[in-house]
This record gives C-alpha cells, sequence and structure tokens, in this order.
C-alpha cells in the first residue's frame, strides 16, 4: 500500500478460528491491512463475511474460550498487541483504541446515567476524579453536538434518541483521544437523516482529533462517503483492497463488481424488473467450496478457480484483489496459493 | 452509583435516590405497606411502656378470656394477652425476617454475579456447592446447625442464611448470563474495564431489582423458617415469643380459643403482605425504563 501516511495499525495474517461442539470455524482468515494516521479506512461486506469479527479481533473481544485469534502481528502506533497480557490489552482498549457498537439503543447500560458511563473510560485510564470527568464530559457532549449536555449527563439512555445515544456512543469512544476508533455499522440502526449526520460528525471529529477510523459497513454508499481505502471482505478473507477511488472506478474482484451493480440507481427506470444481485449466498464457512470461495457465484468462474485458492494479485498503487482474473498470465511464478 | 459529589452537583448527583423516592411515593399500596411496617416497628419497640400488660406474666385465672376492652385480642392458656405477645413477638419475627434474607441476598448476589460472569471452573465450583444447598433437606440443615452452635438468635440467621444464599445465587447467575451478553457489556470491555468493575458497575445495578422481589419473597420464608425451628424446639425458646412459635403454641388449643392461633398468623400475613407491596414499589421506582 502506498505509505504516504504514517500507520498507525497494521494488521499483519489475522485468523480468528472457534470451536465449538458443532466442529470448527475459521471466521477471519489470512486478513492484512494498514490503517493510517487521520484516514478513515472501510471494511465492507455481505453479513456472516467476517468484517465484525474483524473488529472485535483487533479489540480482543473475541469470545472465550471458544473462540481464538491467531496473527502475525497486530501493531497499534508502535504497540505490539499480540504480545500483550489480557489486562495489557485491556488497558490498551479505550485509551488508545475504542469502539462504537451498531446498535444505540443497547449499548449503553440502562440503569446508569449517560454521563457517567461516557466518561468511564477517563475513570478507568486517566483516574480521574467526578469532579475532572464531568468537566471533559461536558466538553465532549459539546464537541458531538449534544445540545444541553448538563442535563444529558444526568439522563438515563432511555431519555435519549437514537441518534443522541449513537453521540454519546461516539463521544465514549473519542474521550481518551484514542489513535483509533473502530465503528461497526455505527449508522445501520439509524434514520437516514440522523445516519448523514452521524457521518458527518464523524468525518469532523476526524478532522479535529485526528483519530483514524475503521469504518464497518455493508452500505457502499458510506464507504463512499466516507472513506480513503477500503477492505472488501468476503468468507472471512479480504478480497480486494485499495483507494475508494480504485474500487469503485476500477473495481478488481467479480464480487466487487457484483457489490457495485446492486447500489439501485436513480436514473434507473423502476419497472425494468428485478434489481441485480449477486446469485446464490455467502457460504457456510464450514463447508467452503474447494478452490476460490465465490466460484460457485461468480460470473466470470474459470477452471483454475475451482482448482486452486486465487493469491492476492497486485493491480498497482496498493489496489488488490483476491482472484485469477489477474494472475493468469504470471500463474508460474507466484505459484499456487496456500 | 451517586455516593459522592462536588458542592455545585449534589442535587443533579441525588437524582438517581430522588426520584426513586418520588416514584415509590406515587404507589399507595407501596406507601400503605410501608407505613405498616414503620407503625410495626416503633410499636414493637416501645410496646413495653405502650401496653398495660406484661408478655411473660402467668394468670392462670384468666385463661383462655374472649376479646375484650381489657385483653383486646384476649388471652392465652397462661392468661397472657396475645395482642402485647404479638407485638413482643414483633421483635424477633422481623429481625429473623429481614436479618438472614439481607445476609443471603448479598452472599447470594455476589456468588451469582461470579458464577455467571466469570464462568468456567468458578461457575462449576459454585454452582455444584449451590446445588448441594439446594438439594440437601434445608429444614435438616438449619436443625444440624442450630444443634451444633446452640439455640439463639444469631444462630437462627446464620443457619437461615447458609440455608437461604443458594436460590438467590441461581436466579442471580441466570441473569447474570443474560445480561453478559448485552451489547452494553461489550461496549464497557470495549474499554478496557476491569471485570470486577463490570460486576460491580454494569452488572449489578440491573440485577437489583430482582434482589429487591427476592427481599421481599424471602421474608416470608425467613419467619416460616424460624417458627419452624422454633417448633421443634431449635429456635427461640419459651417464653420468649416470636409468631413462628406463637402460632405453634395456639395451635394447641385451636378448639377452645381459635384467637390464639389465629392473631398472629394474621400479623405474619399483613406483614408479608406488607413486605410485597414495598417490594413491588421499589422495584418499580428503582428501574429508570419504568419512569414516565
Amino acid at each position: 500500500m502506498a505509505q504516504h501516511h504514517e500507520t498507525v495499525l497494521s494488521v499483519r495474517d489475522m485468523r480468528t478460528e472457534f470451536h465449538g461442539g458443532r466442529g470448527h470455524i475459521r471466521a477471519v482468515d489470512g486478513v492484512s491491512f494498514d490503517v493510517g494516521r487521520g484516514r478513515i479506512v472501510g471494511i465492507v461486506g455481505e453479513s456472516g463475511s467476517g468484517k465484525s469479527m474483524t473488529a472485535l479481533s483487533i479489540m480482543g473481544l473475541v469470545p472465550k474460550p471458544s473462540g481464538h485469534v491467531a496473527a502475525q502481528s497486530i501493531t497499534l502506533d508502535g504497540t505490539e498487541l499480540t504480545a500483550l497480557s489480557a489486562d495489557g490489552l485491556r488497558q490498551v482498549r479505550g485509551r488508545d483504541m475504542a469502539m462504537v457498537f451498531q446498535e444505540p439503543m443497547t449499548s449503553l447500560n440502562p440503569v446508569r446515567k449517560v454521563g457517567e458511563q461516557v466518561g468511564e473510560p477517563l475513570a478507568i485510564h486517566k483516574g480521574m476524579n467526578r469532579r475532572q470527568i464531568r468537566e471533559r464530559v461536558l466538553d465532549m457532549f459539546e464537541l458531538v453536538g449534544i445540545p444541553e449536555p448538563r442535563a444529558r449527563f444526568d439522563a438515563y439512555p432511555h431519555e435519549l434518541s437514537g441518534g443522541l445515544r449513537q453521540r454519546a456512543m461516539i463521544a465514549m469512544g473519542l474521550i481518551c483521544e484514542p489513535k483509533l476508533l473502530i465503528a461497526d455499522e455505527p449508522t445501520t440502526a439509524l434514520d437516514v437523516t440522523t445516519q448523514a449526520q452521524i457521518l458527518k460528525l464523524m468525518r469532523e471529529l476526524r478532522d479535529r482529533v485526528g483519530t483514524s477510523i475503521i469504518l464497518i459497513t455493508h452500505d457502499l454508499g458510506i464507504i463512499a462517503e466516507m472513506c480513503d481505502e477500503v477492505n472488501v471482505m468476503y468468507a472471512g478473507q479480504i478480497v480486494e483492497q485499495g483507494s475508494v477511488f480504485d474500487l469503485f472506478d476500477r473495481p478488481g474482484h467479480p464480487y466487487t463488481r457484483g457489490l457495485l451493480a446492486s447500489i439501485p440507481k436513480a436514473t434507473e427506470a423502476r419497472s425494468e424488473g428485478r434489481m441485480p444481485s449477486i446469485p446464490g449466498m455467502v457460504p457456510n464457512l464450514q463447508q467452503l467450496p474447494p478452490g476460490c470461495r465465490f466460484n460457485p457465484r461468480c460470473g466470470d468462474v474459470m477452471s483454475v478457480c475451482h482448482d486452486a485458492e486465487p493469491p492476492l494479485a497486485d493491480l498497482g498503487q496498493g489496489h488488490q484483489a483476491r482472484c485469477w482474473l489477474h494472475v493468469t498470465r504470471d500463474v508460474e511464478t507466484i505459484g499456487v496459493a496456500r | 452509583m451517586t455516593i459522592a459529589a462536588s458542592n455545585t452537583e449534589t442535587i443533579e448527583a441525588a437524582s438517581l435516590l430522588r426520584d426513586g423516592v418520588e416514584g415509590f411515593a406515587r404507589n399507595r399500596v407501596a406507601v400503605i405497606g410501608l407505613a405498616f411496617i414503620v407503625v410495626l416497628i416503633v410499636v414493637a419497640v416501645f410496646v413495653p411502656w405502650i401496653s398495660p400488660h406484661d408478655p411473660y406474666r402467668v394468670a392462670l385465672d384468666e385463661q383462655f378470656l374472649p376479646p375484650s376492652w381489657r385483653f383486646w385480642l384476649g388471652t392465652d392458656n397462661f392468661g397472657r394477652d396475645v395482642l402485647t405477645r404479638i407485638l413482643d413477638g414483633a421483635r424477633i419475627s422481623l429481625l429473623v425476617g429481614t436479618v438472614p434474607s439481607l445476609i443471603s441476598l448479598v452472599i447470594g448476589a455476589a456468588m451469582g454475579i461470579l458464577s455467571g460472569y466469570v464462568g468456567g471452573k468458578t461457575d462449576a465450583v459454585i454452582m455444584r456447592v449451590a446445588d448441594m444447598m439446594i438439594a440437601f433437606p434445608s429444614l435438616l440443615l438449619a436443625m444440624v446447625v442450630m444443634y451444633t452452635l446452640g439455640p439463639n438468635l444469631l444462630n437462627i440467621f446464620f443457619a437461615l442464611a447458609l440455608v437461604g444464599w443458594a436460590s438467590v445465587a441461581r436466579v442471580v447467575r441466570s441473569q447474570t448470563l443474560a445480561l453478559k451478553g448485552k451489547e452494553f457489556i461489550e461496549a464497557a470491555r470495549a474499554n478496557g474495564t476491569s471485570r470486577l468493575t463490570i460486576m460491580l458497575k454494569h452488572i449489578f445495578p440491573n440485577v437489583i431489582p430482582s434482589l429487591i422481589v427476592l427481599f421481599s419473597l424471602s421474608i416470608p420464608d425467613a419467619i416460616m423458617w424460624e417458627s419452624s425451628l422454633s417448633f421443634l424446639g431449635v429456635g427461640v425458646q419459651p417464653p420468649e415469643a416470636s409468631w413462628g412459635l406463637l402460632v405453634a403454641k395456639g395451635r394447641e388449643y385451636l378448639l377452645q380459643a381459635p384467637i390464639v392461633a389465629i392473631a398472629p398468623g394474621v400479623a405474619i400475613l399483613l406483614t408479608v403482605l406488607a413486605f410485597n407491596f414495598i417490594g413491588d414499589g421499589l422495584r418499580d421506582a428503582l428501574d429508570p425504563s419504568m419512569k414516565d
């Protein structure tokens, strides 16, 4: 990837596996990507593609003991997270990296005041007293555009609208000025106008606070609007990564093309039947097809696709796609991928 | 929760408590229940000054007198005033109803949260011990404790708490398991909150409403337990009176003077009801999502 920016997060060959009663699932399989300082990096994919699990794996929040994360390295601003103890990782969470969840309605504790919860990371990581916390939280409320911050501080979560709660969650995520904020579908549960406001807020905060953001979504519109770089995930793997321009202008993977084609266009006549969609479903991770994981749904499928998994092929300037279409020419030199 | 706050913020900080009090005050039945218990406590404490009768004075010539202006609820087999004995017994019964319930609630909540949240071996050990407590005949267990330690009030507390914590732990554990999967717990973990803090500040406040209900339900249980132990002769010793003991003793004369057994029974009934009303009112008042 082009290194114009200092790298804040670097993930190399991360694998997240679950061992359960019904066998063994690899929810994240060999994911590698970088996040530059002050950049917004998108992770996009269907449900079950492993995008949320990627976020939880970085945060060290994969459910135990069934889940297990292994990675060659996960580096956050020079700190090797894979080398940290559970308690060491806990101290990094909330201070250097924070997370905003999908459901603002359930991600605040219903029986505690909003302000106290938003200020909790300060008590944990900065050892502030109640007065300092209150002042800082009120400042933060103002920054994220929560009106009447004093009244909201003492409100309970059910007294706030969904949009305000998500603002509060963002305030909580950013209150220790982390280097990285992971937002897992932060606007999915909100209505469209609120969605636009929250996205605008996140962009402004990125500019003002300088926090890098990983934005997880299934909405390519949000990706186009928000992100500098994009990772497209399919069945636990990154199938395409590159700048948002590369991805939208010259998508390299048939899956990405399919996703782009299935965005409804306002200009098209409505009477022309069904919207374009990718046939089939995301495969069950326990019964992956041999070869390329996308081959049952792919319109460009070739014989090699059934024989071996494609490697990530370089399309120039950090744009990569995991597809045999781009490697057939020099397949001998690359060899067959894992 | 809201314990300390700087001077300027005291009003805001106290609002959870204030909201709770306001919510409780709006619930008329709960207020009546509370009033009943308060009056009962006051009367029980001051009964030697209020009542003209001595609860322990034996007057065999005044056996089984019917209710009259002198003896409002009549007299028992030793000619003692039934009302005075009930009010005197209220002290022990109220203590026995509340103190062991509180102890088993504290132990049960701690064990239940620990078991549910930490899981694994901790969960297995705590829950197997709780299973043993539940499976073992509780009356026998309590009797063994009373026999070995001797029949006094402190030992009754101990015996009842020993019997009671396990079922509280079970309820709290299952609630903790449900809470554990909630997004706000994950959000707290994502903030770097330690396990102890999550248990104390995130899970505990959420189980308080259930604890209050469990408390109001365990008071009648405890009063009944005490009466069983007293009936079997290992609890409160006569001539001291507890309600359970009064019912047990009055039972022998049920045909001659039914009021001797029925009156303390009604006292138990009213007190238990009052505690239940208070419990309901508290639960509603302390749950922020029930506020209007």
